[in-house]
Parts: structure tokens; sequence; C-alpha cells
């Protein structure tokens, strides 16, 4: 029995020196700075990590498999469960995808809205992520202040979708309803006092020693290593390498805003901090110009054999009911073709890959997602150090179990 | 520079006439002409299908060309098509701001493909995966398990003859 639990360990060559004086420890999956159900197998020496094995999988639903068996449509709600953290980032990207496929330009007003939303998950993400981090280094303050704002993206998200966390508000096409009347003054009076909460947090933690003495120098991933393991976001631009999607390989209409990508070079769990805090300063600015800028028209495609008609329209224009008759019922054919949309998630670069083979169900889809590749490189990151240190690296590469498992 | 192109360009010799300095191309038709099998330009990307034996040596060819950050490898099961199983390994260039896919087709029920990792470490979990829920095997790969399904695991999820709900 325990020969098949610990095969990584017991099977692989034993490290340098004696290895019968070594400990192998399992952090998780019931650890509380695991982040879910993250279970790490520790060989240590003493205190020192000399190897370390994430073993993963407690989380697997096959949402994959689930995905080749629905229509398209249905399952935009099934990608808001990958990573429950950012339902709107997975939304996105499964929507791009798809009208890749079909070939569908949806309206400008509609890829504004998804910017700015986005832009919101990306916030709402980075303060589950600060606020965890902090309360995992000790420091518990932090964590009820940034769930106070947090509560006021959910309030906005609840206003707009009628859900708090699985929004599921955008659709193939474009978006599900139009926004509430107050929905773009309630967002201009979250980010004008955001930026004051997060010098607030940064009041808490910068100059903090202890919160200091327990990320700078811990877990350092060099440039080489992190593009080499896979890490994409905010953990490989704190290792110094300049590549944001956002900004490189622009899609829904992000060539159109001016954000700054920041960048450190340091590599260690301190720099992964300050990239974040300075990321969710530029989201701010994205937001306020799509707020600035919002175009007027329509918020989905005029496709009525892809987009659902309204409600009104369905019940009294015939050609509208069938429509709605035959979306919902057969759904709707996708030329056959494979694409790859990739997207900058708060985690880092996602990638949906989806296969058509001319039917209204996907033949394959496949979930690219960044924590599943940071993982990889968790090792590099916590060899030779304490194990105390651990806790400070899960903290700091910010991975959802729900998007490594799927 | 390829996003400019917006036609479906089908085959091999379509692409290679459209995209003659693509480096991707360039950089493996220097290297081996006759390991890129065929190629596709769909909806803004470039797919290039190499001899399964060849994948490694490929991978370090468009590496050396400079896609340098490996993204995702995935596969798909066209049961009961032939060849039955596809491998897509998507590739990103940081320099060039470009992404393209390496295409490997692969035949019988329980195939074998040399694994990539030596390339790019990035490819450990991913190739476990395909391994677990496909069932292909990584020549190669420094650990080969089942990473999602438990250990004991009987049978590979993802393949089509898997069914979706009830009894296995």
């Amino acid at each position: 029995m325990i020969e098949t639990l610990y095969t990584p360990i017991l099977t692989a060559p034993p490290a340098e020196g004696a290895h019968d004086q070594h400990m192998v420890l399992n952090m998780g999956p019931q650890h509380p700075s695991m982040h879910g159900v993250l279970r790490l197998v520790v060989e240590i020496d003493g205190e020192i990590v000399v190897r370390l094995y994430p073993e993963i999988g407690y989380l697997h639903t096959g949402i994959e498999k689930t995905c080749e068996a629905k229509f398209y449509q249905q399952i935009v709600p099934l990608t808001d469960r990958i990573d429950y953290l950012s339902p709107m980032a997975n939304n996105l990207c499964y929507c791009l995808a798809v009208e890749r496929l079909l070939g569908l330009e949806i309206p400008e007003r509609a890829k504004w809205l998804r910017v700015l939303l986005a832009e919101l998950t990306r916030l709402n993400s980075h303060l589950i992520w600060l606020g965890t981090h902090a309360m995992d280094i000790g420091a518990l303050t932090v964590f009820l202040y940034c769930f106070r704002e947090r509560e006021e993206i959910l309030r906005i998200f609840e206003g707009l979708a009628g859900q708090r966390m699985m929004t599921s508000y955008f659709r193939i096409g474009g978006l599900a309803l139009e926004p509430p009347l107050d929905f773009l003054d309630r967002v201009q009076g979250f980010i004008r006092s955001f930026p004051e909460k997060i010098d607030e947090y940064s009041n808490l933690l910068t100059g903090n020693p202890i919160f200091r003495g327990r990320l700078k120098d811990v877990g350092f991933l060099s440039a080489a290593d992190a593009v080499a393991l896979g890490v994409t976001g905010p953990n490989m631009r704190a290792s110094g390498v300049d590549f944001d999607l956002r900004r490189d390989m622009p899609y829904s209409g992000y060539e159109k805003f001016r954000f700054e990508v920041p960048i450190a070079t340091e590599g260690d769990c301190w720099a992964r901090y300050e990239v974040r805090l300075i990321e969710m300063r530029e989201s701010v600015k994205i937001i306020q110009q799509a707020l600035d800028g919002m175009p007027e028209g329509a918020i989905k495609a005029d496709a009525p054999k892809v987009v659902l008609p309204d409600r009104e329209k369905m019940k009294t224009q015939m050609e509208a009911l069938i429509h709605h008759f035959k979306i919902v019922t057969e759904g709707f054919a996708v030329p056959a073709g494979e694409v790859y949309q990739g997207i900058e998630s708060p985690r880092g670069q996602m990638g949906y890959y989806v296969v058509s083979d001319g039917t209204a169900k996907p033949y394959r889809v496949h979930f690219r997602n960044p924590s599943f590749a940071t993982l990889q490189a968790l090792e590099t990151m916590c060899k030779g150090r304490m194990i105390s240190d651990v806790v400070a690296v899960v903290g700091s590469i910010d991975i959802v179990l729900g998007e490594i498992d799927r | 520079m390829s996003e400019a192109i917006k036609a479906v360009l089908k085959d091999r010799t379509a692409v290679l006439e459209a995209l003659p300095e693509h480096p991707a191309l360039r950089a493996i038709l220097a290297w081996k002409p006759e390991a890129l099998r065929d190629a596709k330009f769909d909806r803004g990307e470039l797919t290039l299908t190499i001899a399964p034996e060849e994948i490694r040596a490929a991978a370090g060819t468009v590496q050396a060309a400079g896609y340098n950050a490996f993204e995702d490898v995935t596969a798909v099961d066209w049961f009961p098509a032939l060849p039955r199983f596809q491998l897509s390994y998507h590739i990103v260039s940081h320099r060039l701001k470009e992404r393209i896919r390496l295409r490997v087709l692969l035949d019988g029920d329980s195939p074998s493909i040399e694994s990539i990792t030596a390339v790019w470490p990035a490819a450990n979990f991913y190739e476990r995966e395909v391994f677990d829920l496909f069932g292909i095997r990584f020549a190669g790969h420094p650990n080969l398990r089942r990473i999602m399904m438990p250990d004991d695991w009987q049978g590979h999820p993802l393949r089509k003859d898997y069914p979706v709900e009830g009894y296995r």
C-alpha cells in the first residue's frame, strides 16, 4: 500500500547523502495552506526540502469529457467551474474560441464590456490571492480588507448576472443580458476608491518586516526556468520575462487599451507580490478607459441561428420563436476545424483548444490552464529551502485547484 | 505576420507558397523537409504535421527557430477513423509574438511516441495527462504515471470508446 502511495519518492534514486535520514512528509490534501486539495509529498532532511512532488487529481471531474456530450452553448456554465475564482476569464476564452470557429464578429460594445469584466475578474482573483497569501504568512487583517473589496465586485456581478461567483454571463456571440442601468456608475464608484485600497494593503504589507522576511529571497525562479517549465502570467513576469498576451497577442479589442505590463527581475515571492500589486493598478486603468470610451450599440452579434433572440421578440415573432426552439433543442452546427484561443487570465496564459467535426457538439475541448503548468515549477522553487517556505511559495504562485484538476 | 492572411491554405504546397518566409517552416525545411508531412493554415493558425518518429527533433528545431515557450500538448481521438490519434502541440514565440501548432498522427490502440520533455521540461505534466486520459505512451518520459485518475484505474476516459455516463 505504502509503495503505491509514495511511488515517486521511493522508486526514484535516493538523493545525495544519507537517504535513511530523510523523512517523507505529506502536506495536504487537507492542509490549511494548500489552497484547496493539493497534496505535496515532500522529502525533507531535517527541515530542508530535498525533493517535492505535487500529487494532484483530487478534484478531477472530467469536464473535458462532459463537454463532448453537450451543445456548444451548454459548455459556458461548465467553464465557470474550471477556475472558479475568475469565471469571466474562462467564459471569455471559451466564447472567443467558438466565435473564431464560427467566424462570428461580435459588436464593439460587447467586446468592451468583456474587457471591463475580464479586468474586474482579475481584480477579484488578485484580491483573493492577496488575502489568502497574507493569511498564510500570518497577516490576518489583510484578508478581511481584501474580502471587503471583493464583496463589492461580487455585488456588481450579482446585479449583472444574478449570480455572485458562477456568473455564466458571456454567451457565444456576445453577452447574456443588457447590464443594469446603474452598472457603469457602480463600477466607476468602485474603481474611484480602489487605488486607495491598494495603498492600504501595501501599507500593511510592504513595510511589514515579518511579511518581507518571509517573502524576500524565497522561492527563487530564474527566467530560463520559468519559460522551460511552462510558468506563465505574473509568476513569469516576476522572473523578468516580458510577455503578456493582452499586449503581445491582443484579443477581444485589448489593442485599443493603454496599460503597462509590470516586470520584476528578482524572481522571488516578493517580486511576485509586487508584480501583482502593480497589475491591480493597471487593471484599474483599463477599466477606467473602458468606462470612458464605452461604445453604444448591441451586446449580441446579429446571428439569429447562433444567438438566442430577446425574450420579447421570442414571444411576438414567429421567426424568433423558431430560432429559439431550434437553438435550445438542436444547438447550432459549428464548421469543422480546430482553434486554440489563448488569453491572459489572472493566473497566466489560459488556452482553450476546441475541435469541431461540423456538428452541434464539440468533438474535443481541451483546457490549458496556467496553474497546472505553474505547479511543475514548485520543486525548483522549494528545493534546498526550509519547509516553512513551501507555504510562502504555494501562496505566492496563486494556484486554483479547480483548474489544475478540471 | 501570418495574421494578415485571411485565406485558408489547405495543404503543404499552398502553405509553402504563401508563407515562404515563416521562421518555423524555414527551420524545418532546412533541417529535414521530409519530416513535414503536411501543413495547414486556417483561422489564423499554422498547423504543421510532423512525422511521428521525428517529433522530438522537430520540437528542438522550432525551439531553435525562436518558438521558445511550450504551451500545451493534448490529443484528439478520431475513433473509429484511422489514424486514430492526433497529438497537438502548441508552441508560442515570445519574440515573434506568434503561436504554431505541431500535429502528429498516431496509429494503433496503444500508440507510443517520443517524449519532448528533453526539449521542454514543461511538457512533463501534459504528457502524463495525455497518457492518463488517452493511453498514449511517451518514450523517455521521466515519470510516466497517471496524473488525474487513481493509479489503479482501468481504461482511459477521454477515448471515444469510453462512455460518458453509466457503467463501463
